[in-house]
């Protein structure tokens, strides 16, 4: 199969009209999403999603509960083949890719639940994700010769800077599994930007923390942008972040997008109100 | 006292066969969450392998112990393309029935290839013993210590420094979450399965010399110990399958030597039971947790 064709970067058209960000206006936008769709048997769980964030957005997706969000994360990265649509990421297609080729094109993800490797080391964690920059030598590393040492301590180096990014450098030797909630939130964060993605995708980061976590996230989040010069796209239920950080928001319910703006236009659209504010007022 | 030195040193030896071939099931299990029942009848090919290169090329030894290990290494990794990777979403239980007959078919291939009749194994090690005050230690078995003890060195170096080593821990524990950092399973599997079914040939060529003859199902019996050593040890861990599979070896010899050889293998099994019912995951095997 020649898939040489896929593999090279293309201009596309996109929409003049399509909501980036000032500064990202005539780059190409880092994801293009046309009308994706995937049915679960004969459950239609996400319908004719289309989204377009620019190289260095924080966009948002929101909506009620069971609205098929993660869904759509999950499709982002091909853990769920779309069964309609088309997903570009810095142009290139991902048809047809697995989800390891997925994030060498560029899409990286934390998960709802945190899922790190919590037998290995929080070094080892962020040295996973530098995976695929890294090259040693099977028989260098097995004797401890000159070879591995450089690429392990480059890789050592390397990591150390993730870590060091969000303040964690001193645990590097401790077990994933025995950090703390906020610290492993961080590392899953860390472990994603050093498989050095386009854009990362943060799947509820601010899930079960305090304020003054969160708090910090929201700094983290618009570091990780100014400083790796990525997108960010969020999942998250808690509306002050939303607000606070995206500059574009789209707005998921039963699959479909209902509504898509800047955090003002979403605030005051009357369908997003009824959908989701409405609901949470009643909570 | 002799006869207890003299029975620790076989039951070592014995031990660390079981060990190999345990590494293999353990890494498998451990990757690819299932259990390679063909596993077994790949030390008998690499013992085929061995008679092949040695009997009917002429080629020396050590050629042949090469061309062992790459052709079982070479083989692990065909049989896990052809038969498992396509059932990589099936059900456990149709994995391990294929397993199964991967088994039968390549006890099969064997008997139409070389007959049912048994072949002597070469003698490919051929080294003086030696002894200590009264304890004779035979080449073979100081040649399956020192190898024993080297891979297993090498191999815990492996998984833990290498990058290969750590993209199989990450899949162990999370095959998802690793591909979304880049790695790819499908080629962190092929590797573990060709590593796997390389250490079942060396474990082969151990057998061959202490037992000297292989016949098509010769696999069978040290593929369950060792699976059971596995076990024992607790599946999935690395150290657990080398511990539960020299432990299992020297088991076996002492209740050979001063209870009963024919009621050995019963023993073995009993102590395997006990041990299960007293832990569940085996002596080192991991507690599983399910986040929620």
């Amino acid at each position: 199969m020649n898939n040489s064709y896929e593999h090279k970067p293309k201009l596309v058209p996109y929409p003049s009209n399509a909501f980036v960000p000032e500064r990202d206006i005539g780059k190409r936008p880092v994801l293009e999403v046309n009308h994706l769709g995937i049915d679960f048997g004969g459950l239609t769980a996400v319908d004719d999603f289309s989204i377009i964030v620019g190289r260095t957005e924080i966009a948002g997706l929101i909506g009620p509960n069971g609205a098929g969000k993660t869904t759509v994360f999950n499709l982002l990265t091909n853990v769920y083949h779309p069964t309609r649509g088309s997903i570009l990421v810095d142009g290139m297609s991902t048809a047809g890719k697995s989800t390891h080729q997925v994030n060498h094109m560029g899409i990286a993800r934390t998960f709802q639940n945190i899922r790190l490797f919590s037998n290995l080391s929080v070094l080892d964690n962020v040295k996973v994700g530098l995976h695929n920059s890294m090259k040693e030598n099977f028989f260098a590393a097995v004797t401890h010769s000159f070879g591995y040492g450089k690429a392990e301590k480059k890789a050592d180096a390397q990591a150390l800077e993730f870590l060091d990014f969000f303040h964690m450098a001193d645990l590097a030797n401790a077990p994933a599994g025995s950090l703390p909630y906020g610290a492993q939130r961080r590392l899953e964060i860390a472990r994603a930007l050093a498989t050095s993605p386009k854009i990362i995708l943060l799947d509820e980061p601010a899930a079960g923390m305090n304020p003054s976590e969160t708090a910090e996230l929201m700094e983290n989040i618009r570091r990780i942008r100014d400083n790796f010069g990525i997108a960010v796209m969020l999942i998250e239920h808690d509306m002050k972040l939303v607000m606070n950080i995206c500059e574009g928001i789209c707005v998921l319910d039963h699959g479909k997008v209902i509504a898509k703006g800047t955090p003002d236009e979403i605030k005051s659209n009357p369908k997003v109100v009824e959908a989701y504010l409405g609901k949470a007022k009643e909570a | 006292m002799s006869l207890f030195f003299q029975t620790l040193i076989s039951g070592l030896s014995l031990g660390s066969i079981y060990a190999l071939i345990a590494l293999g099931y353990t890494m498998v299990y451990g990757i690819a969450k299932m259990l390679n029942f063909a596993h077994g009848d790949v030390i008998m090919i690499g013992a085929y392998s061995v008679i092949v290169t040695v009997m009917s090329l002429n080629l020396p030894p050590v050629i042949a112990i090469l061309a062992s290990i790459l052709f079982c290494a070479l083989l692990g990794v065909t049989i896990e393309f052809l038969a498992y990777k396509p059932l990589r979403k099936a059900s456990p239980l149709a994995v391990l029935i294929t397993a199964i007959g991967v088994s039968y078919f390549l006890q099969n291939i064997a008997q139409l290839i070389f007959g049912t009749q048994q072949k002597a194994f070469p003698k490919i090690i051929d080294l003086p013993g030696i002894r200590i005050s009264g304890v004779e230690i035979n080449g073979i078995t100081l040649i399956t210590l020192a190898v024993t003890a080297i891979i297993m060195i090498a191999l815990t170096l492996f998984i833990n420094k290498t990058k290969v080593g750590k993209a199989m821990r990450a899949v162990s524990e999370d095959k998802e979450a690793a591909e979304l950092m880049g790695i790819s399973t499908n080629r962190t599997i092929s590797v573990t399965f060709a590593i796997g079914s390389a250490l079942a040939a060396v474990a082969s060529i151990f057998y061959g010399a202490t037992y000297t003859y292989i016949k098509p199902t010769t696999g069978s019996m040290p593929g369950i110990k060792a699976f059971t050593a596995a076990v024992f040890g607790g599946i999935g861990s690395i150290p657990g399958a080398m511990l539960g599979g020299i432990m299992l070896g020297v088991i076996e010899q002492y209740s050979k030597a001063y209870i009963s050889t024919t009621m050995s293998d019963a023993i073995v099994f009993a102590v395997l039971i006990i041990v299960l019912l007293v832990k569940p995951t085996g002596l080192l095997g991991k507690k599983i947790s399910e986040k929620v």
